[in-house]
This record gives C-alpha cells, sequence and structure tokens, in this order.
C-alpha cells in the first residue's frame, strides 16, 4: 500500500486535513466521467401509466410497533419481528400464523428468513443475533434450540444470510459490520470504516458473491469486499443518517433512503450519485426502499405514514400510498416480485399489489 | 434514525430538518402575493396551493402534519387536531410558539400555563389538566410560589392589552399547549420516555483517520466508468426485464395475491414438468440467471453431460458448498474436491490452467474457506464463455423453449364477489424433518445447500 511511510511524528491533524484534500480530489475524478444526467437518457423511454396497488392482506397481530420483516424465498411467507420483543412466522397468502418465538430483549430491529426456509434470525436491543431453527412440533419450544451467534457492542441493526443458511452477516450501532459462521459463532471478518451507527446492510447480487454495502448514521454509504474487509467504495451527499440501502436488481448500482426525506441512487461503476427521488411535499425521513424485480419501481416507506412510489429512470413519483396509521418502519418486495409488504408502527404488516 | 437519538435530545435531532421544511412551506403560505387568502378578522383555509403540484388527497396529507405539529390551529374546535377539507376556519400558529423555537415545552411554563387557567376562571381545567396540574403541584412543590406569581403577572399583564389581541394570544397559547402537552402522548413524546443508557461509539481518533485516509487513497485509484454507458445499461435492464415484473406487467395467469389463485406459483415451482416460455426466456439473459433457477441449472448440466465437461459444472458447485458451508467442515470438503477434481488422474479432473493449478494446490495445504476461488472463478468464466453460449444455440433449449407453455390468463370469475379459499402450502420446515428423520444428508452434489427444495 502506498503510504507505508507514515512518519511517525504524523498527527491526527496533519492526516485529517490530507483526507479531506483526498476527499476533493476524488470528487473531482468522479465529476470527470459525469457526461449525462440519468433523467437525460430517460427521456426516450415511455413514461409509466396509472399505477393502482392496493392492500390486499393485513396481518395483524402483533403487539406493538412493527420493526423489521423479511419474505421467505417460497415467495410466501415472511418473518416479522416488533418493539415488544415478538417474532412471527407468517403465511402471508393465508395470513396464518405459522410460529412465534419470544426474544429476552425488546425493540427486535433485525430479522431474516434463511434461504433454505428452516430457520429465522432475529436480534436488537440484546446486542447479539439468534438463530432459531423452525420446528413444526406444536409442542417445542423455538426458544429451546436457539443459537446465539452474533455479539456486538451495541443494539444489532440489520442482519442477512449469504447464499446459504451457514453464514450471517450483521450491522450494529457500535458502527461495525460483521460475518459470522452460524454453527460456531465464530467471527469470520469484521468491517471497520463507519463513525456512526451502521443502520442497514445489502449483499450484492453478482456473480461472484463477494461484496455488501452498508449505510449509517455518519451519512455515508460503504461498498466492502467480505473476503478481504477492505471497505472499497465511499459515498457521502446525503444531509443526515441514511436508513435503508438495497441493491438494484442488476448489483451495478444501489438505493438509499434517509433521514433528509430523499432516496438516492448511486451506481457502482461510474462510483458516484446519479439521481436523487424528492419532493417538496415530502417532509418526512424515508425508513425503507426496495425496488421491483425489473428495478424499473422503487418503493419506499416514510414517517409520515406513507409509501411512495418513484420510477428510477425518470426520477418521478408515479404514485403514494396511504393506508398505514403509523411510520412505515420496513418496505420489502416479495422474492418472484408479485407484491411488496410493508411493517409500519401501527402493529400491522400490509401486502401491496 | 437511530435508536440512540431517542433521548431529549435526539429527538430535536431528527425533528430539525422535519421542522424546518414544514416552517418553510408555512412562511411561502403566507406571503401576501402567492399564499393563501387571508379574511380580516378570521383567516380561512379551503384549499392548499397546488403549487407542489400534489393531489387532493396529498395536500389535505401534508396539511393534517401541520396541524399535528402545531403550524396550523382549528378556531372551532380547538382540541380536536385534525385539518377538515371543509369551510371551517383555521389560523397560523405565529412562530413564537413554533415547535423548533420551543423546544422542548418545559414543565415550568405548562405548569404557569394551567394556573393562569385555574385563577382565570374556577373549574376551567378539564380533567386531564387537572390531573396534570396536580401532578405538577407535587414534582414541582419548591417553586409553585413562583408559578402562582407568574400568573398573576402574566393575567394582569393581558388584561392591559385590546380584547382582539387579548383573545388571539389566548388562543395561540392554548393550541401551543394542545399540541405539546396533549391527553394521551403522542409518539414523539413515547420517544423521549425511553431511557437507554447507549455505550458511545469509542473511537481511537488517529486510529480512524489512518483508516479513513487509507480508504481515500483506495478509492482515488478506482477505474471509473463514463456515466452515459453505466446509464444505458439500466433502460436496458428495465427494458429486459420488464415483462418479467408482475408489479410492471402482470403475470400470467394471474397474480395470486390479487385473484386468490395460486397456479402461478404452481406454475413455476422447482419440480414442475413444463416449465413457462417467460422463465425459460429467461435463462438467456445471464448465466447466473441460468444458474439461479434450479431447473435451468439441471437442464444445462444435461447439455454439458453431452459434450463429456459435466464435471466443470460440479466443480463450481462444490466450491459453492466450501465458501458457504459451515466453517469446520472445510478441511474434509476441500479434501473430497481435490481427489475428485484436481489430484492428478482425478475422476472428474478439471481443465484449469497450470498457473491457476500451482497456486491453488500450494494454498491447500492450509485450506482456508477461499482456497479454491480462484480455480473456481475459472471454471466459471469458462462456461459462460464457451458452453453457455452454445447452449443457448443447442437444439436442448431450443426445443424446451419451443414446448413451454404460455399460461391462459384466469377467466374472471363469474360471481366476482365470492372469494375463493385460500389454500395454506406445505411448511419449507417440513421438508428438512423428513429428510432429518429418513437420516439423509441435508446436502447432496447436485444441491449447493441453498434453498433447492422451494
Amino acid at each position: 500500500m502506498a503510504c507505508q511511510g507514515l512518519a511517525k511524528g504524523e498527527t491526527t491533524n496533519t492526516l485529517k486535513a490530507e483526507s479531506e484534500s483526498l476527499k476533493a480530489k476524488l470528487e473531482e475524478e468522479r465529476a470527470k466521467l459525469h457526461d449525462v444526467e440519468l433523467h437525460q437518457v430517460a427521456e426516450k423511454i415511455d413514461a409509466l401509466g396509472q399505477f393502482v396497488m392496493k392492500t390486499r392482506r393485513t396481518l395483524k397481530g402483533h403487539g406493538n410497533k412493527v420493526l423489521c420483516m423479511d419474505w421467505c424465498r417460497d415467495k410466501r411467507r415472511i418473518v416479522s419481528s416488533s418493539q415488544d420483543g415478538k417474532v412471527i412466522v407468517w403465511d402471508a397468502y393465508t395470513t396464518n400464523k405459522e410460529h412465534a418465538v419470544t426474544m429476552p430483549c425488546t425493540w427486535v430491529m433485525a430479522c431474516a428468513y434463511a434461504p433454505s426456509g428452516c430457520a429465522v434470525a432475529c436480534g436488537g436491543l440484546d446486542n447479539k443475533c439468534s438463530v432459531y431453527p423452525l420446528s413444526l412440533d406444536k409442542n417445542e419450544n423455538l426458544a429451546a434450540k436457539k443459537k446465539s451467534v452474533a455479539m456486538h457492542t451495541n443494539y444489532l441493526s440489520s442482519c442477512s444470510f449469504t447464499n446459504s443458511d451457514m453464514q450471517i452477516l450483521t450491522s450494529s450501532g457500535d458502527g461495525t459490520c460483521a460475518l459470522w459462521d452460524v454453527e460456531s459463532g465464530q467471527l469470520l471478518q469484521s468491517f471497520h470504516g463507519h463513525s456512526a451507527d451502521v443502520l442497514s446492510l445489502d449483499l450484492a447480487p453478482s456473480e461472484t458473491g463477494n461484496t455488501f454495502v452498508s449505510g449509517g448514521c455518519d451519512k455515508k454509504a460503504n461498498v466492502w469486499d467480505m473476503r478481504s474487509g477492505q471497505n472499497v467504495q465511499s459515498f457521502e451527499t446525503h444531509e443526515s443518517d441514511i436508513n435503508n440501502v438495497k441493491y438494484y436488481p442488476s448489483g451495478d448500482a444501489f438505493a438509499t433512503g434517509s433521514d433528509d426525506a430523499t432516496c438516492r441512487l448511486y451506481d457502482l461503476r461510474a462510483d458516484r450519485e446519479v439521481a436523487i427521488y424528492s419532493k417538496d411535499s415530502i417532509i418526512f425521513g424515508a425508513s425503507s426502499v426496495d425496488f421491483s424485480l425489473s428495478g424499473r419501481l422503487l418503493f419506499a416507506g416514510y414517517n409520515d405514514y406513507t409509501i411512495n412510489v418513484w420510477d428510477v429512470l425518470k426520477g418521478t413519483r408515479v404514485a403514494i400510498l396511504f393506508g398505514h396509521e403509523n411510520r412505515v418502519s420496513t418496505v420489502r418486495v416479495s422474492p418472484d416480485g408479485t407484491a411488496f409488504c410493508s411493517g409500519s408502527w401501527d402493529n400491522t404488516l400490509r401486502i401491496w399489489a | 434514525m437511530t435508536i440512540n437519538t431517542l433521548s431529549q435530545d435526539g429527538v430535536q435531532r431528527q425533528q430539525m430538518p422535519c421542522l424546518t421544511k414544514m416552517e418553510r412551506m408555512i412562511i411561502s403560505m403566507q406571503d401576501p402575493d402567492m399564499g393563501i387568502k387571508l379574511r380580516n378578522q378570521r383567516l380561512l383555509i379551503t384549499v392548499i396551493p397546488h403549487k407542489c403540484s400534489i393531489s387532493d388527497e396529498e395536500a389535505l396529507h401534508v396539511g393534517q402534519l401541520f396541524v399535528k405539529y402545531g403550524y396550523i390551529y382549528p378556531l372551532k374546535e380547538p382540541r380536536n387536531l385534525i385539518l377538515k377539507a371543509d369551510d371551517s376556519s383555521y389560523r397560523f400558529q405565529t412562530p413564537y410558539y413554533w415547535m423548533s423555537t420551543r423546544w422542548p415545552a418545559s414543565e415550568l411554563d405548562y405548569a404557569i400555563y394551567l394556573a393562569k387557567k385555574n385563577i382565570r376562571k374556577q373549574g376551567e381545567l378539564i380533567e386531564y389538566e387537572k390531573e396534570c396540574y396536580n401532578a405538577l403541584h407535587k414534582r414541582i412543590n419548591h417553586t409553585w410560589d413562583f408559578v402562582v406569581m407568574q400568573a398573576r403577572e402574566q393575567l394582569r399583564a393581558s388584561k392591559q392589552r385590546r380584547k382582539g389581541d387579548r383573545i388571539v394570544l389566548e388562543c395561540q397559547e392554548q393550541a401551543y399547549w394542545l399540541v405539546n402537552r396533549p391527553p394521551v402522548s403522542p409518539e414523539h413524546y413515547k420517544l423521549t420516555t425511553l431511557t437507554k443508557n447507549t455505550i458511545a461509539i469509542t473511537y481511537c481518533a488517529v486510529k480512524y483517520n489512518q483508516i479513513f485516509f487509507l480508504s481515500c487513497l483506495f478509492f482515488l485509484a478506482r477505474n471509473r466508468v463514463k456515466s452515459s454507458i453505466c446509464l444505458e445499461s439500466y433502460v436496458k435492464y428495465c427494458e429486459q426485464y420488464q415483462p418479467h415484473d408482475p408489479i410492471m406487467q402482470g403475470c400470467l395467469p394471474s397474480n395470486p395475491w390479487i385473484t386468490d389463485d395460486i397456479m402461478f406459483w404452481n406454475m413455476n415451482s422447482e419440480t414442475v414438468a413444463l416449465p413457462t416460455k417467460l422463465r425459460v426466456e429467461r435463462w438467456s439473459f445471464s448465466f447466473m440467471e441460468l444458474l439461479n433457477d434450479q431447473m435451468g441449472r439441471k437442464e444445462f448440466l444435461t447439455y454439458l453431460e453431452k459434450e463429456f465437461s459435466a464435471e466443470n459444472l460440479c466443480f463450481w458447485q462444490a466450491c459453492e458448498d466450501v465458501r458457504h458451508g459451515e466453517t469446520a467442515k472445510i478441511p474434509e470438503k476441500v479434501d473430497e474436491v481435490y481427489k475428485q477434481f484436481l489430484a492428478p488422474g482425478a475422476s472428474r479432473w478439471v481443465n484449469i490452467d497450470s498457473k491457476t493449478m500451482e497456486k491453488t494446490l500450494e494454498g491447500l495445504k492450509r485450506p482456508h474457506r477461499f482456497v479454491l476461488d480462484d480455480a473456481q472463478m475459472h471454471i466459471y468464466f469458462l462456461m459462460k464463455k464457451d458452453s453457455y453460449p452454445r447452449y443457448l444455440k443447442s437444439e436442448l433449449y431450443k426445443n424446451l423453449l419451443a414446448r413451454a407453455i404460455v399460461p391462459q390468463e384466469t377467466k374472471k370469475s363469474v360471481f366476482p364477489f365470492m372469494r375463493r379459499q385460500r389454500h395454506s402450502s406445505p411448511s419449507p420446515a417440513l421438508a428438512t424433518q423428513t429428510a432429518e428423520d429418513d437420516g439423509k444428508a441435508k446436502y447432496s452434489n447436485s444441491n449447493s445447500g441453498t434453498a433447492s427444495r422451494l
């Protein structure tokens, strides 16, 4: 690495000043290759027609704010977690509850479905991520077979299985992300580089499957190499906390939702922000974002109880969905793109199609 | 917003940008030329200006937020903090009482306000206000004399004002307290009571700056692509996938969530006899699409067997298994892979270039999760550049595409109001239980341990 010669006498201030000048240089380099805006390129595409989406299912059963949810790969089951410590697995199609676990902590902010559909992972204020194998034996207490996998020094904000049931990626309020082996609970890799709480992460849908993006309260979105733990790209254009990050389906870009009431699209090959999705009448922060299957639509849940649907290419808003009675905390499109699910502080989840 | 902001200061930090935005809108609404029409004594809001080109429903929604946060208050039913789309009168709240300038509303001020009400007219306090009054009396008993004295002073001063001004000032003050001390605490008050002693992130400043500096050098050295090329690729991607996006273009026979008919899922399941045309077409979009679909993978394997290069796909799958499997089993798995695919004279020897082979064999002496990565990458790109394009041109693929089904659109039900019964499906968790009961291994060669049974 070029700076092996960091002189011993180099103070923090010198380093900081040098970093700032490097940052400025980076912005310069990024701007050099920016020859066209996204909406200009999108001019030749037809605008989207009338957009109608309704609530098709309402899942009631949580006793408190729903904080997070995830889909199962069978395209109809979901797992959701709430402030009162309950984690529920539903068949969203029939609205039946199939499993319920009570966590020993409140504010379960992260939950994820295992790729095989046989387990769920969750965590929150307990600073841990635990994996519960799902048993169909009615008499069995799910909590008995729980596996404690991740250990952070602050709350768990987000977790996700990698390509198999055997590894979990977590992000935490302690400013780090980490990769864990489920069976042994061993820390495989840790990722340092955020200077404040990390609120969200998403794995890249790429051929080589080696990177992920994270967003945090330091307004930065960082892209990481899972093998080496290195921060390979960093973007800092938001004006406030980044609440959620999601990859574009091709893996070449990712979207972010932030407390500054905007959502933004960042391209990884151009290495810059390429679109901002905002409106004067949208005042409250976006808590969660997700793309439709083709990547043409971006669904974003906001703290003013609404969900806005954006045309990703043209940058315009296509629809605004009302229905929730409190802030929308999580929005996820189903694996086959037939619907999306929203969870809210009004204790319910809604499936829209 | 993180859970750490759920303390007194934190709420302000989170809310400030929102409040600033709202205030900007409120100020422009009061602009004498461009804003809302006002009437002499009472300010009337019938229509919120459409300068943001938003629908009526959204205008109502934004207006609702203004009332909730105290920027506009209703005159007729002051305790009912909602915005009605009729002729009822509202008034703009004076900036003195804006949430951003008077945060947080202090207990002392509230006590003085309640005391004033009590003195002015006995019995004017309503139930919950009486409770608050008594609670405050207990809590800040030591300064109660000050409270009563202040209340009396303020009442005396207000008597000196003109009646019109006095009424308006009383309305403003009442509206402020209705927003900041409502009968049922709104969400932002529940937040302030969440006490969580969070550990502040202790950062070694020097170390952080070092990491940041090194990262900056790394970022700068990156190869970038022109924007026009990157952005064009999104347009192409969206166009290509639009027919496959059920939300954009619907799906055949129908979207299960809308019609309560799960034919779509049945026709696209793993084990269906004949796949749909869209599904087979999708395999031609990219090599990754083919491999991600279990059926596609099987078809590809069949093709490779005909070409006598099936060991490539098997090797790739075995490497995936090592990469994503249990840490404890890595040494034995790597050993298996070596015996089957890499050892000289192995039964399913894969053709890797000598440089990569040397590097891999060297790494096998100390096996770790990524030891097979280079070899795996080499074989992956070999298949992608060579076998995959030939597969798409092969009879096998073309035949399947020709035979693939295009589902009929579900006919609309004769009785549209009769809801179809929603059938449940077997839980994926059940599959493992049966497998375990039979003593079968979870992983097999043609299945890289990911969600293949669904």
